[in-house]
């Protein structure tokens, strides 16, 4: 059996908009995946503590709320502090251009901001991987 | 090995993790088996138990309060969520942890999702490794939530202690619980969704069943119990049938029996999956497979001719015969 790519889909803070990341954790899993989805309201340290425990390659974070800068970063933070920051976290959601640089500064390795197709996600994971 | 190991046995988050996605990708089987080999003396104080029932019976939500409760009790619990691979795809949502995760940043609580990656029988080919890591790493408790089963879906039954069956109304009438399958896998039989209608007719259906294996097994006692896990309702009682059921397994010495049982099962199916392969690798049959399925497909011979004097062949060669 061949090694398998894990993915925690989460979204961190109070936001409850999660057709987004439904939508991407769906087509994850279409392309071969598997991913593990904890639903809203996650807090960084359950999320960091969930990818931990499932030792997934990947977490994809999801908001719209507009608290990205704070929480994306606080989630690199604590793998870090874990010594997990070999797993990898992106992001995705309504993320204003200009924020970009400074979220991957703070370690986001990619974003996908509304309307990025499926196939540049996975292009990404398979680069990534 | 022995470092991973010794990490375990401290009940390091990280290396558990680990440990459980290399024996779940199969991709070095000598460093898995070196592992386990380690590991087993560490293993059988923890209890096991299976969660299994139909899809929606609310078997990741009276888990949720289960843990709650043995969580007050000071108990450390690990869970294996087993959910569907996707035949054609083979991606997997692993979503049973949703409902469990406010126990998600509490260290006496680890949740792991295992995808069943075409591993038929409602679990996954690596769960009973991974109740051996769980167990060795100190857990007081082990818990199995299965796929939703259907009808035949009962190999939770030969890794646990206790199988849990949960159950809900309006699944259909007592002929479904007659027939052979799920319903004989259950030590304790939970009826959820209580507040809903037809609860009570459904216990007293299983009631009625479990009366009619009574006559054959005289000393099958199954208790059933009401729940609704969204409420909160029932479940203390459940627990304490379910810690007296384990307290009586243990006395009247049916736990170690039961668990010798697990053991041959468990030999059994080592033996055959290494002796499968090695026979693959031997006859080469994927190789081979295009000019036998020609030869058969022309009818110059049937299946099982063909095969009996291949295998007789292989055999022979290996001196068996």
């Amino acid at each position: 059996m061949m090694k398998k790519i894990r993915i925690l889909i989460a979204k961190p803070g109070l936001d409850g908009h999660d057709r987004g990341a439904k939508y991407v954790a769906r087509a994850l899993k279409d392309a071969g995946y598997e991913v593990i989805y904890t639903g809203i309201r996650q807090t960084p340290d359950a999320i960091v503590k969930t990818a931990i425990q499932e030792d997934v390659d990947f977490i994809g974070l999801s908001l719209l709320s507009g608290a990205h800068n704070e929480l994306f970063p606080k989630v690199v933070e604590l793998l870090k502090s874990k010594n997990a920051d070999d797993i990898i976290v992106f992001g995705g959601g309504v993320i204003p251009e200009s924020d970009i640089p400074g979220l991957k500064d703070n370690g986001i390795r990619a974003v996908f901001t509304p309307g990025t197709p499926i196939k540049d996600i996975i292009a990404y994971i398979e680069s990534a991987k | 090995m022995q470092s991973l190991a010794n990490q375990i046995l401290k009940q390091d988050i990280r290396a558990i993790a680990r440990s459980i996605s290399l024996i779940e990708n199969d991709t070095d089987v000598s460093q898995k088996e070196a592992l386990i080999d380690v590991l087993y003396p560490h293993c059988g104080n923890a209890i096991v138990w299976g969660i299994t029932g139909p899809p929606g019976a609310g078997k990741s939500s009276l888990l949720d309060r289960f843990i709650e409760l043995l969580r007050q009790n000071d108990k450390t619990v690990a869970v294996i969520a087993v959910d569907p691979s996707s035949p054609f795809s083979g991606g997997a949502i692993l979503g049973d942890r949703l409902r469990m995760q406010k126990h998600a940043t509490d260290d006496g609580v680890f949740i792991r999702s295992m995808a069943s990656r075409g591993h038929l029988g409602g679990v996954a080919g690596a769960t009973s490794d991974a109740i051996k890591i769980f167990d060795a790493a100190g857990f007081d408790y082990v818990i199995i939530e299965t796929i939703g089963v259907g009808q035949t879906e009962i190999e939770v039954m030969e890794l646990s202690d206790i199988v849990l069956l949960v159950l809900v109304p309006g699944m259909g009438d007592e002929i479904q619980a007659l027939k052979a399958g799920v319903m004989e896998i259950g030590d304790i039989f939970i009826i959820n969704k209580k507040d809903l209608d037809g609860a009570d007719r459904l216990k007293s259906e299983v009631e009625y069943v479990l009366s009619l294996k009574d006559s054959t097994e005289p000393d099958s006692n199954h208790p059933i119990c009401m729940t609704c896990a969204t409420q909160n309702d029932g479940i203390g009682d459940a627990l304490a049938l379910i810690d007296s059921y384990f307290s009586n397994l243990h006395d009247d010495g049916s736990l170690a029996q039961k668990r010798k049982e697990r053991i041959e099962k468990e030999l059994k199916h080592i033996a055959t999956t290494k002796i499968m392969a090695s026979a693959n690798r031997f006859l080469n049959i994927d190789q081979r497979l295009n000019g036998w399925v020609e030869e058969v497909f022309q009818k110059k011979v049937s299946p099982y001719k063909l095969l009996n004097k291949k295998i007789g062949e292989f055999l022979k060669e290996l001196d068996w015969q």
